[in-house]
């Protein structure tokens, strides 16, 4: 009650000097201020965009011209026409590729979370593909997989006829392995350094419990290492799934632009509004992409809260605090 | 003393298996590192071959020599490297400080002060990461040509800076262990709210500063797709990645000059990553808290 009075008797007499000052503006001031930069990002680059997509995905349209309304045609037409279906089947390959991902990297973070001599160094050579810029990778493998070059060289001296070895990335049966040997090849590490931190996050005492027990190091693996980081290794097996569907640099890098059956679905997307003009069935195709990953979030929701039980508590939810009351009056 | 009587104690059995799992611990820690660095080793053999020596002798024998530099040289000339890389930096840092300065300010706003619409600003931002970004492009594209930013470098900085929850997430984690005691103290001194962010704060801020810069700085820096299609006019703009991709052009098949340009690019990073290795390990794990 002190406030309203102190807040309405000087009211009149207040200079914009004394009423900028007064603690409850000032704190109004530094909200907007602060806040109102990413918030105008977030809706020019998440909100607008995310609302426009659905409203054109009713469209038959380009950039510039609205050819007009076609309700859920583009819709019907990706899932009858087999191209989409081509490539969003293309995800499946990718979707392989990223589970032995996973697997290698769960594999090599258990090695290197135990005792390791060099392990740094193992580490840091393992992880660092994930540093390398997409385009320098295409043209990496580019240049690895050319006919008689460093692969073909390599199987060579292991004793493969380098006649008998088929054109990695020209051959339609095989070239799409190949250009999910390339991601595995460049995610894994990261995959793995964030397996290592999960596990390095179990209280040590518990191995040398283990140790003492004798528990062997399978032992270990199952009982202390792998009920310790289920959740983040869901969580990865969750993302790979929507990472396979928004697959895009290999074959857009290497094959210039998904030549010979490697397009996945958002290069289909890209080249359907870029170069087909078709902006209405792309953001269609969007549309359809999200529903996928939207569905695939829920799942990993149901999955941690029902089967793992967790998840939901170990992210605590914070009220946001207020130090402001009773200082502001000073 | 205490490992040898245990080594000691165990069975030669027990011992034959322990030293097999080591032989095979080993073996595919050694495989998987050959594999990581055999393509970028062989790039880098094949980058200080003469246009000569590339054309005869096979692609895995040793290069005459080692300290041939020509390559690296034509590419930084001909292939416009050197302007790329001033104008990817440019770009990185720009980037990097908006994002880390309204990242940490918005967290600042979200963490001290409760407020009508801060649990809604929460959610706005927690939703976002729902929406796959890539499934947007198109219709950022259309945004961005109605805005008159596509072509324009400024457009593709503010595109770059866009919605970053990531860098928000790790700033808000960060400030749940500031104590707010120290803002009080501050302002029964007669700080402003300006003050006590910029004064008091943000230097505490240092380490999840440091985990935002790189993380960011990383993928600014290899960012190629909205390069790409925002910085079409590639006579005023090239990136370190768009001058990298029209390298097919001016070199064809000239793998030992491709090379020499991926190695280029290669080295801010192995620099980067050699002197903060654990600031990306600990920034990545802390990046993939939100999920």
């Amino acid at each position: 009650m002190a406030q309203t009075l102190t807040a309405k008797a000087p009211k009149p007499k207040l200079s914009f000097r004394e009423w900028i000052s007064l603690p409850r503006v000032q704190k109004w001031f530094v909200i907007v201020t602060f806040a109102i930069v990413p918030l105008l990002l977030l809706l020019v680059f998440t909100y607008i965009p995310f609302g426009k997509m659905i409203e054109f995905s009713l469209y038959d349209r380009s950039y510039t011209k609205i050819r007009g309304f076609v309700g859920l045609k583009n819709y019907t037409r990706i899932f009858t026409r087999s191209d989409y279906f081509d490539a969003m089947f293309l995800s499946v390959y990718y979707m392989g590729g990223a589970l032995i991902q996973l697997a290698l990297a769960l594999y090599f973070a258990t090695l290197l979370s135990f005792k390791t001599r060099a392990g740094n160094l193992f580490k840091g050579t393992i992880f660092f593909p994930y540093l390398i810029n997409g385009i320098a990778i295409g043209f990496i493998f580019k240049f690895f997989y050319t006919r008689g070059f460093v692969l073909d060289t390599v199987l060579g001296f292991l004793g493969f006829n380098p006649e008998s070895l088929p054109y990695w990335l020209r051959d339609q049966s095989i070239n799409n392995y190949s250009l999910v040997a390339t991601s595995v090849w460049r995610y894994m590490g990261q995959n793995m350094v964030m397996f290592i931190g999960a596990i390095m996050s179990v209280d040590p005492t518990l191995y040398e419990a283990a140790e003492i027990d004798g528990a062997n190091r399978w032992k270990q693996f199952l009982y202390i290492i792998l009920p310790s980081i289920k959740t983040i290794v869901m969580l990865n097996v969750i993302l790979s799934i929507t990472g396979s569907l928004s697959a895009f640099e290999p074959p857009y890098v290497i094959m210039g632009g998904g030549a010979s059956g490697t397009a996945t679905y958002f290069i289909k997307m890209h080249q359907t509004a870029h170069i087909d003009q078709r902006v209405g069935t792309a953001c269609a195709m969007a549309v359809v992409l999200m529903i996928i990953i939207i569905i695939a979030t829920i799942l990993q929701k149901l999955f941690f809260r029902f089967v793992l039980k967790e998840g939901v508590d170990d992210v605590p939810e914070r009220s946001p605090k207020k130090p402001r009351k009773k200082l502001a009056r000073v | 003393m205490d490992k040898k009587t245990k080594i000691e104690s165990l069975t030669p059995a027990e011992r034959i298996t322990r030293a097999l799992v080591a032989v095979v611990k080993y073996f595919s820690l050694l495989l998987a590192s050959f594999i990581a660095v055999l393509p970028i080793v062989s790039c880098l053999l094949v980058s200080f071959k003469t246009d000569e020596e590339y054309q005869l002798t096979p692609v895995m024998q040793l290069p005459e020599n080692f300290l041939n530099f020509d390559n690296f040289r034509r590419v930084w000339v001909d292939g416009d490297m050197g302007r790329a890389f001033a104008t990817s930096f440019f770009v990185v840092v720009v980037v990097v400080a908006f994002s880390v300065l309204v990242g940490s300010m918005l967290a600042y706003v979200l963490n001290r002060f409760a407020f009508p619409g801060n649990k809604l600003i929460r959610n706005l931002f927690l939703f976002a990461t729902l929406i796959p970004g890539i499934a947007m492009q198109v219709t950022i594209y259309q945004i961005m040509t109605s805005l008159g930013l596509v072509n324009s470098l400024l457009g593709y900085i503010i595109l770059q800076c866009g919605t970053d929850v990531i860098s928000i997430y790790i700033f808000l984690q960060f400030f749940e262990n500031l104590s707010v005691s120290l803002d009080e103290s501050a302002i029964l001194e007669g700080c402003t709210y300006f003050g006590v962010f910029f004064k008091i704060l943000f230097p505490l801020l240092r380490p999840a500063i440091v985990t935002v810069m790189i993380l960011k700085g990383i993928g600014v820096y290899n960012e190629y797709y909205s390069a790409n299609l925002y910085l079409q006019d590639k006579t005023r703009f090239v990136t370190v990645s768009t001058a990298l991709y029209t390298f097919t052009g001016p070199f064809g098949n000239a793998y030992n000059l491709i090379c020499a340009g991926v190695i280029l690019t290669l080295i801010p990073m192995l620099i980067i990553f050699i002197f903060c290795q654990n600031l990306i390990y600990s920034g990545l794990a802390a990046g993939s808290v939100k999920g």
